[in-house]
């Protein structure tokens, strides 16, 4: 026991291994006299020893496995990974493996500010680097903190990123394992990487440096100075000076970005007797590993620290969607600096090209004219799209990024507490399934009212309900299902009221006490925290909070930019079916079609079989072979049983009151059936997904991730939905009039 | 999971085991018994031997419905997500030897060590008619497949 954790001088060449490859390397600098920050090395045994006398290994065993790695789609895997990092998080480090390492690490780092960083057996082999895979964490003071941040670090042997690339690392529950160093944190005038070779010309080496930390280099957040110097004669090639605007300094809670100030704005972060000095480090780190490094540095009082030095390697996988997924964690920093560009440039942005195209009079256009202004709204809904992937997703994060402080701090139960505290209902999709239900409501008060519209009826001008109807209509009746334009006008106004009509048959939801519940946890949350984090706790929930809301919201702004992006298409159609039009139109639109068509069935969907209940082949099919219960992620907590309906983007509006909603995904234009369904089943798996979101919202049971779901559960079948544990019960088809009868039954 | 997929996953598993415990009722009394099984291709039949003399002969000539359980779980916490268990339920009756000597060369090839035991004159071989398997994976996902 006593040999697992060790003073970084102290760990020889012989045992390295065990301590994993950070470790390795910083005492192979260390004893060839580079200046390395003072260390404690925590074996990988020792992960092994916590996880297996815990019946953690047992836990993540069960939790990785829940389906087939295959099914699993990154948000799942995400989801995996938060519930993983929970268990650690909860999970205490028995007495004597903590008394074993503050017996080490307390009398060398009592009140000094540490990184607690990864060490992994796999992390910086030749063959690959797989840097930024694991957890680091800085500027962590006093044994207890450190102690909690070594099972943080552990818990990243099994982050989202991990396993992504879970076949590379040779990730097994059994037998991986995970070392750690505790080191201390040396805060730097100046910090950057060196790449002893340039990986374009073998007679260069490039350094890189910013002003304060590294982490902002590191992380994307902070563009950094660039040279190109000559290895033979260390004279500098070029020097590619940046606009200088901030530093990351050590703050009470890890790390924060400053502005810089006016002298340091103006001054490269390396002096020019630097980059020698710099570049001798990186030859000596090749010389002592064999081949070319990228060596991570910081320079302190004009003395360089070696913070990292690993072989350099070729990025792999370059068309592997694995490397966007990488790009979707974020610094706390860098989604500040990405929130203000969605909220000032990216949605007025939006909203501007929307209001000039449905400015736009399209029947008075020639036809060569309408064949253009085709082409040309398709790229402007190319140029959003690309927008709405490159930024927009990845400010998602910020709910994430929320959720892993939130759980690190109070340490919930159920993992997605946090969701709890994030909707403050003023999403778009959530005002209008307030304008529906205040249309509802008026309704179920008033029985002379829902016969009349029951019947076809208009109600009087003026009257509650039609000023309530107009004003939805005016503000939600452009915003089509998914894929599919409704008309605004009097089409959306009759599809509204039969949509009302079924809400008026579902119980009220209860607002007040959401938004109690959402008070309470807030004040949990930020009184948890000591005074001088309290800015930071509100700072980060609101951009959680924000992060919530676009996660909805640009789809919306989006998808109305697809529907102008469309319309001069309808134009054309219905020039087409009126008599001729110029060919070049009639063969633009055609190709459209066509091109649609494809795109329709190569994508992430899954056909559903939405007929299936009318089909006697499926049915014979069935009485041989059905699903008798299926297992996804529990998304929503609740238990109900009530008449499937697999539904569409085209067989929305048939949705029925009580009913259980059965799809591939619900998209964020769909989610005005929700509060008419019992329970909601859904293909698309995780928990932060607009299904899930919008069930946790009402309190419906919700199962997302059912491999098959629009497939194995056909309209019509009674299903049982328990959002508790993840599982769906199929009890077999039900009959219409029966489930009538029934009207859904929900329980909570 | 498509239906060819589940029949191919059931008989690998029922090619694969050895053991089976069978449940037997008689009279309102349940009894669990290990039995070494045969099942055919086609997965409609299951069979197994037993003496005469037992208990569960003797529940299953009183009441032949019965159910059976194969799985491949080896004792260890990846049983959990890993395992499968399958549950045939059927009708169970004594089938004569001499009728059906490839059902003995097919048992005794798949249990050599059993072939005193099945050639035994106090012996008997039974044959299970299975109307439905219900094939658990990943702990809690169930598949139903019906053969009648």
């Amino acid at each position: 026991m006593k040999e697992r954790v060790k003073p970084l001088y102290k760990v020889t060449a012989g045992e390295r291994d065990r301590f994993g490859g950070k470790c390795s390397a910083l005492a192979g600098l260390a004893e060839k006299g580079f200046r390395v920050p003072d260390g404690v090395c925590i074996d990988s045994a020792l992960y092994r020893d916590f996880v297996t006398k815990t019946g953690l290994v047992r836990r993540i065993h069960f939790e990785l496995n829940r389906k087939r790695f295959e099914d699993m789609r990154w948000e799942e895997i995400w989801d995996a990974a938060l519930r993983i990092r929970n268990l650690f998080v909860s999970t205490d480090i028995p007495g004597p493996m903590r008394d074993h390492i503050a017996s080490v690490v307390e009398p060398v780092f009592s009140e000094t500010p540490v990184a607690v960083r990864s060490s992994a057996g796999m992390e910086d082999s030749a063959e690959m680097s797989f840097a930024g895979l694991h957890e680091s964490y800085v500027n962590i003071i006093g044994i207890s903190s450190i102690l909690d941040h070594i099972k943080l670090v552990w818990a990243s042997l099994w982050s989202d990123r991990a396993l992504l690339y879970r076949q590379e690392l040779g990730l097994d529950v059994e037998a991986s394992s995970m070392g750690v160093v505790v080191q201390e944190l040396v805060a730097g005038d100046a910090s950057g990487v060196v790449f002893s070779r340039d990986p374009d010309d073998a007679a260069r080496a490039v350094i890189e440096a910013v002003h304060g930390l590294n982490q902002a280099l590191v992380d994307g957040t902070v563009e950094p100075d660039r040279w190109l110097v000559d290895r033979e004669s260390a004279k500098v090639l070029s020097h590619h000076a940046v606009d200088r605007k901030m530093k990351m300094t050590a703050a009470p809670d890890g790390v924060r970005l400053v502005d810089l100030d006016e002298r340091a704005r103006g001054v490269p972060p390396l002096r020019e007797e630097d980059i020698p000095k710099i570049l001798e480090a990186a030859l000596k780190a090749e010389r002592v590993f064999g081949r070319p490094q990228d060596v991570e540095w910081t320079i302190k009082k004009g003395e360089i620290y070696v913070l990292q030095s690993r072989p350099i390697t070729v990025a792999t996988d370059g068309d592997d969607k694995r490397t966007w997924y990488l790009t979707l964690t974020r610094s706390f920093e860098n989604l500040k600096a990405l929130r203000e560009r969605i909220e000032n440039e990216i949605i007025p942005g939006m909203e501007a090209d929307t209001a000039a195209l449905a400015a736009i009079d399209l029947t008075g256009l020639s036809d060569e004219a309408l064949t253009e202004e085709i082409r040309r709204r398709d790229q402007i809904y190319e140029k959003w799209k690309k927008v709405y992937w490159d930024e927009c997703i990845p400010f998602a994060h910020g709910m994430r990024l929320f959720g892993q402080v939130y759980n690190d701090i109070i340490r919930p139960q159920d993992p997605y507490q946090f969701m709890d505290l994030l909707s403050t209902g003023s999403t778009i999709g959530l005002m209008r399934n307030y304008l529906l239900g205040m249309m509802a409501s008026v309704v179920r008060e008033d029985a002379s009212l829902a016969a009349d519209l029951e019947a076809g009826r208009v109600p009087e001008k003026g009257s509650r309900f039609q000023v309530l109807l107009e004003d939805y209509v005016k503000r939600f009746g452009d915003l089509p299902p998914a894929g599919k334009t409704v008309k605004a006008g009097a089409d959306a106004a009759e599809r509204t009221v039969g949509l009302v009509l079924e809400l008026a048959k579902r119980p009220p939801t209860g607002d007040t006490e959401r938004q109690s519940r959402r008070e309470m946890l807030e004040r949990d949350f930020l009184g948890a925290f000591p005074e001088e984090r309290k800015q930071f706790a509100a700072d980060l929930l609101d951009l959680a909070r924000a992060s919530y809301r676009w996660r909805d919201d640009d789809n919306i702004y989006l998808a109305r930019i697809d529907a102008e992006a469309r319309r001069p298409e309808e134009t054309a159609q219905a020039r087409m079916k009126r008599g001729m039009v110029a060919q070049a139109l009639e063969v633009e639109v055609l190709e459209r079609s066509k091109v649609r068509e494809a795109l329709a069935r190569s994508g992430d969907r899954q056909p559903s079989d939405r007929s299936q209940a009318a089909s006697p082949g499926k049915e014979e099919s069935r009485k041989r072979f059905r699903a008798r219960q299926l297992t996804g992620q529990p998304a929503g907590p609740g238990i109900a049983t009530g008449r499937a309906r697999v539904i569409g983007a085209d067989n929305l509006f048939d949705f029925k009151a009580g009913e259980v909603l059965v799809c591939d995904a619900i998209e964020p234009e769909m989610t005005f059936i929700v509060p008419l369904a019992a329970g909601i089943v859904e293909r698309r798996g995780g928990m932060l997904i607009h299904g899930a979101i919008i069930a946790r919202e009402y309190g419906i049971p919700c199962v997302t991730g059912v491999p098959d779901a629009a497939r194995l559960i056909i309209t019509g079948d009674r299903v049982t939905v328990d959002g508790y544990l993840g599982i769906v019960v199929l009890e077999g088809v039900t009959s219409t009039d029966a489930v009538a009868r029934e009207g859904g039954k929900r329980y909570e | 999971m498509k239906e060819r997929e589940l029949r191919a996953h059931v008989l690998d598993l029922l090619k694969n085991q050895n053991l089976a415990v069978l449940s037997t009722d008689r009279g309102g009394h349940p009894y669990a018994s290990l039995v070494g099984f045969l099942a055919d291709d086609d997965l409609k039949f299951i069979y197994f031997v037993t003496t005469r003399a037992t208990r569960k002969f003797d529940a299953l000539t009183s009441n032949p419905r019965v159910a059976m359980l194969i799985d491949n779980r080896s004792n260890t916490y990846g049983d959990f997500r890993e395992a499968m268990a399958v549950t045939a339920l059927g009708e169970a009756g004594e089938i004569e030897k001499a009728k059906h000597q490839d059902i003995v060369k097919a048992y005794v090839e798949k249990h050599p060590h059993l072939s005193d035991f099945i050639s035994s004159p106090t012996s008997a071989l039974v044959r299970i008619e299975v109307e439905t398997y219900y094939a658990v994976t990943r702990f809690q996902q169930v598949m139903e497949l019906h053969l009648k």
